[in-house]
């Protein structure tokens, strides 16, 4: 994706991001925020010329231990932020795979996500007050340190919002206490079948485990070659599962996992034996997709969400489908929660390829709906997926969100160009008649 | 075949479209603008919140109307729940409890109902183990201002396409559109539950224990809620019991009145409110049942309150919904008088 930027700042303060939005809007120019860039749906790409906001050298960080919250600016790094709460005992849930170059900022602007949100929730969850430059460059605070704070839900509605609301200038999040016990399971299963079944029955066994990782026998190979990470290069599918908290817990979850997998005639569940040997297994998922430039030099991930019991099915036709287009598919993705990960892996210099990985992955988002999914787990819409928004959501539904955007940047500063596709606003809308009502209502509102 | 007709082909096999026929009657009750002023009720539980103009015997010339209920697909190995609004938290619960799952929606009063409950946004006082209502609330189809049905959010567990409308609604008391049905995030009940009570220092207890689910202090007494695995819930007790809890019945009974306050400032709380008591706080939330005169959050800022303005008249242009009530008057704390006429 290739951006289009007119000016680029660096602001180091809050009052610094105000006075760039203000310019810009003096300008007639929108305001596009950037963190570090790891983002893969193109949500911080500038498009015509706008003035890019880049809060990398916003890095102050306020640990309040007494709330058990910290305050951060949005160039924080993830990963930074937890190795510095660890010596406390806490540490900050989302855990993007991307944790050690994303920022807090791109992971408010995301809803970020990552494997041990099974348990502990996304980015929002974690996310208690925002300072917030609007997109007139006035400050506000959403959200508060009180736990019901007064009105609508606007902290809510800013996380995830990709930068259409606002650039966010500091951030309260909440401290996670590290669990005081921890068990990492490797099982192994010849049928990716039984893997995902097995996912299905521990979920209805009644345990959420922190982490369900999924990876197929390709990913799996790649990443053996690349880090050693010690898993079973002939498995079809293995799946990492973590199960935390105290003691007790984690015992009868560790048996009750093992005996699920076994029940779904996995050839070996192995529990880490200690930190060094969680830590590797942990150390191959993570670095999987920086593993694939083994096998070619670009590849392209997928992100959505398909019904827990329908993964085996999605994810049989989405082999299929990068077969009929001669793709190499590798599968690497938060199974506990169904969010698919493909990887469409390729060599961009071969003619006609961008062509072919384009369909195909339009194919696995439709595939994906189909079964009673979404767009996107983790990633977000940005530019990638505004084509298909039309897929999930109603013009009705569409235009409601745009009545949200609409209120809070009503001159359309924000990243005016991203997420809701061109017209989502549907004006008309407010002065039905009733007969008119009726005849949205029975065509199912696809107007 | 045009683009729009590939979507709605599409989407009418996927089951996006609206078919339910009770949620088009809902609609058809409330009706276009033309039909006029229409505020809902669920159980009047909660029914004062933020309606200082809402007579609390019925709010005058507008409309009543009442959410549909009754439980639509319980899938417990996706662990959600497809729920009509105007079912109650208890039926719900019963629903769910033969499978060993549970909404965190939890000590609310009889009758009061799924869409009541979102609505005012308020949560029980399990929060600081479960999590925060709005928590619960993965998709919501709504009636709009215009009688429309519109989805917010969507049907798996994990998702951010779009705006996230579910989250305006949570709390917004029915001023952004009329709910109808929720698919609700479920969670195992726990093996083991039980209060523990005594005179201790709460915030010694919090630093000292590992999540636990609910933990109230008068000023002078703690009560303590353990759930979890059996070896769990006694791991935790012993810490507690060494703090001087011993095991009792819980909770206690909730004074009238609530604030929401900074969870810091109970920390900081002089030692004449403490013994002055009559207030229940939740530790590590910042609830407070009862009286309150230690300091209260900043009100919300001029910019908060435009924003209100501009999307309540972007989501209801005539003000038909739900007339009189303000989700910026939420805060103000019910007074005894209030509680007591419920």
């Amino acid at each position: 994706m290739r951006g289009d930027a007119g000016v680029v700042c660096f602001p180091l303060t809050t009052e610094e991001v105000q006075h760039c939005v203000r310019i810009a809007g003096r300008h007639g120019r929108a305001v596009v925020p950037r963190g570090a860039g790891t983002g893969l749906a193109g949500g911080a790409v500038p498009k015509d010329a706008p003035v890019v906001v880049v809060t990398t050298k916003m890095q102050q960080v306020e640990v309040d231990r007494d709330r058990r919250l910290v305050w951060v600016q949005p160039g924080v790094i993830n990963l930074d932020l937890t190795k510095q709460l660890r010596p406390d005992g806490f540490h900050f849930a989302p855990d993007p795979s991307s944790q050690q170059s994303c920022s807090l900022g791109g992971n408010v602007a995301n809803n970020s996500g990552g494997p041990h949100c099974l348990a502990y929730g996304v980015t929002s969850a974690h996310v208690v007050a925002i300072e917030v430059v609007l997109g007139d460059g006035e400050l506000t605070m959403l959200g508060g340190l009180d736990p019901e704070p007064a009105g609508y839900d606007l902290r809510g509605v800013f996380v995830g919002s990709e930068g259409c609301v606002g650039i966010a200038t500091r951030i309260a999040v909440r401290l996670t206490p590290n669990p005081p016990a921890v068990a990492t399971l490797l099982a192994d299963f010849v049928e990716p079948a039984d893997a995902a079944a097995a996912v299905s029955a521990i979920i209805a066994a009644g345990v959420v485990p922190a982490a369900i990782e999924m990876m197929d026998q390709r990913i799996t190979q790649v990443v053996e070659a690349f880090v050693g990470a010690g898993y079973p290069t002939d498995a079809g599918a293995i799946l990492l599962v973590e199960v935390d908290g105290l003691p007790g817990g984690v015992a009868a979850e560790t048996a009750l996992v093992d005996e699920v997998c076994r029940a779904h005639r996995a050839r070996s569940v192995r529990v880490a034996a200690d930190d060094e040997e969680r830590m590797l297994l942990w150390k191959g998922r993570k670095t999987a997709f920086g593993a694939v430039a083994r096998v070619k030099p670009n590849y392209y991930l997928h992100d959505t969400v398909v019904p827990r019991t329908k993964l085996l099915d999605v994810l049989r036709q989405v082999y299929e489908i990068a077969d009929r287009h001669g793709i190499i598919v590798m599968n690497v993705f938060h199974a506990g929660d169904g969010n698919l990960h493909p990887l469409l892996v390729f060599d961009a210099r071969e003619p006609g390829v961008l062509d072919r990985v384009h369909d195909a992955g339009e194919e696995i988002v439709r595939a994906s709906l189909d079964a009673g999914g979404v767009l996107s787990g983790e990633h977000g819409i940005g530019l990638e997926k505004q084509p298909f928004m039309g897929w999930q959501f109603t013009t009705v539904d569409l235009d409601a969100q745009a009545r949200l955007r609409d209120a809070f940047d009503p001159d359309g500063r924000c990243n005016p160009a991203k997420v809701l596709p061109a017209g989502s606003r549907c004006g008309d809308l407010q002065h039905l008649d009733d007969s008119r009502r009726r005849q949205l209502l029975d065509d199912g509102a696809w107007v | 075949m045009t683009a729009t007709d590939q979507s709605r082909a599409g989407a009418a096999q996927l089951g996006r479209v609206v078919r339910d026929p009770i949620l088009l009657a809902f609609a058809d009750e409330v009706g276009a603008a033309e039909a006029g002023p229409v505020a809902v009720e669920g159980g009047r539980t909660q029914w004062e919140v933020g309606a200082p103009d809402v007579p609390t015997a019925g709010p005058g010339d507008v409309r009543l109307v009442r959410a549909p209920s009754g439980v639509v697909a319980f899938e417990p190995a996706e662990m959600t729940v497809l729920v009509r609004v105007g079912t109650t938290v208890a039926e719900l619960d019963a629903e769910l409890r033969p499978s060993g799952q549970q909404v965190a929606l939890e000590g609310f009063e009889p009758g009061a109902t799924v869409g009541g409950v979102l609505s005012v946004g308020r949560s029980g006082i399990t929060r600081l183990g479960h999590g925060p209502v709005r928590d619960t609330l993965l998709q919501a189809r709504y009636v709009s201002a215009e009688g429309l049905l519109v989805t917010a959010g969507g049907p798996t567990v994990k998702n951010v396409t779009g705006f996230d409308l579910c989250r305006l609604l949570v709390g917004s008391l029915g001023t952004i559109g009329l709910l109808g049905d929720v698919l609700l995030r479920t969670r195992p009940r726990p093996q083991h539950s039980g209060w523990w009570c005594g005179e201790a220092d709460p915030f010694a207890l919090q630093d000292q224990l590992y999540r636990p689910t609910s933990l109230l202090w008068d000023g002078t007494r703690v009560w303590l809620r353990l759930d979890g695995y059996h070896a769990d819930v006694a791991d935790q007790a012993a810490v507690a019991e060494r703090h001087g809890l011993a095991a009792c019945e819980g909770p206690p009974v909730l004074p009238a009145g609530r604030c929401s306050v900074d969870p810091g400032a109970l920390r900081r709380l002089d030692a004449a409110r403490r013994e002055a008591g009559g207030f229940v706080a939740e530790i590590g939330v910042g609830i407070v049942h009862g009286r309150w005169d230690g300091p209260r959050p900043t009100p919300p800022d001029h910019q908060v309150r435009a924003l209100h303005r501009r999307i309540r008249r972007a989501f209801d242009p005539t003000g038909r919904l739900n007339p009189g009530r303000d989700p910026l008057a939420a805060s103000q704390p019910i007074t005894a008088g209030q509680e007591a006429s419920r």
